[in-house]
């Protein structure tokens, strides 16, 4: 392997090692494929619950709802983080891919397994929901492609692995890793986590489907499947903020305002994250208070400080960044002058104001042991994990998408004008429509449910006219939102189509060590702040977010404490 | 370029940290402090609190206890399906059966009196979800929840099932009464 190749972006001067490449745009690509099936689901599932159209009928109402779940939830997001992974190695410490042919293979794997269980699903043998609770029955071949699926993901994080140990030892950088990189070292131990549950849980339970095992016990299902799924959206999260810092670098050259912060809080991360999963078992028999209140308090709340820390650091960075080119005028000329025109950066600012306020407030809510009572499997649980998936992860990748076409693509993006209102359209789409959703489960109505006017039902019940009204503003919203995911489809496949080719830069077979000029962080943070501190802007958008979850937090118990008295 | 670069000094753990991010980190800190404060407190001060009592059951043996309430206490049947409408004493135990798609049978409780109300389910996983009270509960084939309940008003409530449980899901909904 010493002949090694690497290509030279001219733009960016980024080296894409030739084993890397293929595989990078493969699994961006195959993410891609997954998002356009989703969003077709989608629209489907948002035109039926908005109770004044109720488009499709309840038996594909479910199984859409089911192949929706998957196909976005794990498929479109584990595809792409399997691009970052190999770009956060491959590319940014300028190394060989580790075992590429695995690679091939995991890609394969995960095709194999997506295929797989999409047909158990769309033949109608497996209308189980994502989360296949037991004991309602799917088809052997759902479960089959499930772990097939997350075989070749596995696969795909071992690969990362050993693609950091093969940069250092070749030397390819000196001293760390990237903070980008630790992020995504992160995502990738939380994935293994993730991961090795979703098998734990998975096997015995396609055992199960064809007959080896007779009884899983539903408690036990819930408890192990969450670390699995849940964890899988930890997964995300160390990912997008990975993503929000690589955009903060790529577009201000913005540095992290301190490593040491940054990486303890994504070390929070894999130390609590996962055990928050346990926040889905807060409404359920079998499990102690005391277990509830230590996963999701003392566990959650320091993953949560992680997030709050992110939410921070990233505009933090942005703005010492702002302030350093001269934009020194009050609290918020870095703000008004950023490149809002920039669908790179406007994406990642929608996503990370999303994933704070509507994703991680609402978050934190569910998460506190007898708060879950009064949302428990209300459409509020989607319309929280729409604003931290989809505003939060989503449209973090869609936009680290329009860096990486004329970088890894080598194509001049189509549409530019549309790429710049991508971003809004989606993100405030996606923003109401999570807002309706939450709304709607504030006064108690159903997720997963195809009618909540109980039509044929002996003792039907009526919702009050707010329900019906936030379904009808998800669905317009919805609809506003699916637009905005088409726009980006319509430009990225448009682009690898007819987008104008560019020059693919040269190729090279030696690689001198990545390391940065040490002047540059010597002087610290530049000494433009206000008010003692560095980010003052940054410092009050933190305070605002601040009240907006003390305020929302307290309201919820208000709430609470007026409902029947249990215990 | 320097979050996608390695860090510019070897030693960056001891790089000096800023003040806006110490203050920051303090007070974040702090609010996770009260929120993890906020649930034992309740658990001490606060009326509503899910109770973690739960045996495992055999459903059939639940369904016994089930009848044996119902014939004790009913007071009427509702709906061409006659499903029973039951009136158990203040402090008595009262049991409620999920299954595919319903809830049985119908409670008719006191206000202001205390009930130990008994969940399972017969068949596969579902969602007690009282409206428009909006209290939520899994109910799980197999194991009996004891949740303790005082209800506070009267009025007629719906019980929705928010668990998917099949086809008929969307059908699955009852009554309950407050006196």
């Amino acid at each position: 392997m010493a002949t090694a190749e690497f290509r030279i972006c001219p733009r960016t001067g980024l080296q894409f090692h030739k084993s890397a490449e293929p595989l990078i745009k493969l699994n961006a690509v195959a993410a891609v494929v997954a998002l356009l099936v989703g969003g077709v689901l989608a629209l489907l599932i948002t035109l039926t619950r908005w109770q004044a159209v109720h488009l499709i009928d309840a038996d594909n109402f479910y199984l859409i709802l089911t192949a929706h779940g998957l196909d976005m939830l794990v498929i479109w997001i584990i595809f792409f983080e399997v691009a970052i992974l190999y770009f956060c190695s491959s590319t940014l410490l300028r190394c060989r891919l580790a075992t590429p042919r695995l690679a091939w293979l995991s890609f394969a794997l995960m095709v194999i397994g997506t295929i797989t269980f999409n047909v158990a699903i769309f033949t109608g043998k497996a209308t189980v929901m994502m989360t296949s609770y037991v004991p309602l029955p799917a088809h052997p071949t759902f479960y089959l492609g499930l772990i097939l699926f997350a075989v070749g993901a596995l696969v795909a994080c071992f690969i990362f692995l050993g693609t950091l140990v093969v940069a250092r030892a070749e030397k390819t950088y000196e001293g760390s890793i990237p903070l980008v990189t630790f992020g995504a070292l992160t995502a990738a131990i939380i994935a293994i986590f993730t991961i090795a549950s979703g098998a734990i849980i998975l096997i015995p339970t396609f055992l199960w489907s064809v007959g080896y095992i007779s009884h899983i016990d539903p408690a036990m299902y819930r408890v192990i499947w969450w670390a699995f799924g849940h964890s899988s959206q930890q997964i995300n999260v160390s990912a997008h903020v990975a993503v929000w810092y690589a955009i903060a670098a790529i577009v201000f050259g913005a540095k992290p305002m301190s490593e040491r912060v940054s990486r303890t809080a994504f070390f929070l991360y894999i130390c609590f994250l996962q055990l928050a999963s346990a926040h889905h078992i807060l409404a359920d028999p079998a499990v102690g208070t005391e277990w509830k209140v230590f996963n999701t308090s003392y566990a959650m709340y320091l993953a949560v400080l992680a997030s709050m820390i992110h939410g921070l650091t990233v505009p933090g960075a942005i703005e010492i960044a702002q302030r350093e080119k001269g934009f020194t005028k009050g609290m918020f000329e870095w703000v008004r002058k950023a490149p809002w025109g920039n669908p790179v950066f406007s994406g990642m600012f929608i996503s990370l104001m999303g994933f704070g306020f509507l994703g991680g407030i609402s978050g934190v809510m569910m998460g506190t042991e007898q708060l879950n009572m009064l949302i428990h499997n209300t459409i509020y649980v989607p319309g929280h994990f729409h604003a931290t998936v989809v505003i939060g992860t989503t449209l973090a990748f869609m936009s680290l998408t329009y860096f990486l076409l004329p970088v890894l693509f080598n194509r001049e993006m189509i549409l530019q004008g549309w790429a710049k209102w991508q971003p809004y359209i989606f993100g405030l789409g996606m923003g109401v429509f999570c807002l309706a959703m939450m709304g709607a489960g504030t006064v108690g109505v159903p997720r997963r449910h195809w009618d909540i006017t109980f039509a044929g039902a002996a003792l039907p019940y009526e919702y009050p006219g707010t329900a019906l009204l936030m379904l009808a503003i998800c669905g317009v919203s919805g609809v506003i939102a699916i637009v905005g995911g088409a726009m980006y489809i319509v430009i990225t496949v448009g682009t690898l189509l007819f987008g104008k080719r560019l020059d693919v830069g040269a190729y090279t077979t030696t690689i001198s060590p990545l390391r940065l000029p040490v002047q540059a962080a010597l002087t610290g943070h530049g000494g433009h702040g206000g008010g003692g501190f560095a980010a003052p802007g940054t410092f009050v958008f933190a305070m605002v977010f601040l009240t907006a979850f003390v305020l929302y937090y307290f309201v919820n118990w208000k709430y609470l404490s007026t409902v029947w008295p249990l215990k | 370029m320097s979050a996608i670069l390695p860090p510019s000094q070897r030693i960056w753990w001891k790089q000096p940290i800023d003040k806006v991010e110490i203050v920051w980190i303090v007070i974040a800190f702090v609010w996770c402090m009260i929120m993890f404060f906020m649930m034992p407190y309740w658990h001490v001060y606060g009326k509503q609190n899910l109770s973690p009592e739960t045996y495992r059951v055999k459903p059939e043996l639940f369904a016994k206890a089930a009848q044996a309430m119902v014939d004790k206490y009913k007071v009427r049947e509702e709906t061409d399906a006659k499903i029973p409408v039951v009136a158990p004493p203040a402090g008595s135990d009262v049991y409620l059966i999920g299954r595919l798609w319903d809830w049985w049978p119908i409670l008719e409780l006191e206000k202001g009196k205390t009930y130990r109300l008994h969940l399972t389910s017969m068949d596969y996983q579902h969602g007690f979800s009282l409206q428009p009270e909006n209290i939520n509960i899994q109910v799980l084939p197999g194991y009996q929840h004891v949740v303790t309940i005082t209800p506070n008003r009267s009025g007629t409530y719906a019980i929705v099932c928010n668990e998917f449980c099949g086809i008929g899901h969307h059908k699955m909904v009852s009554r309950l009464y407050v006196k």
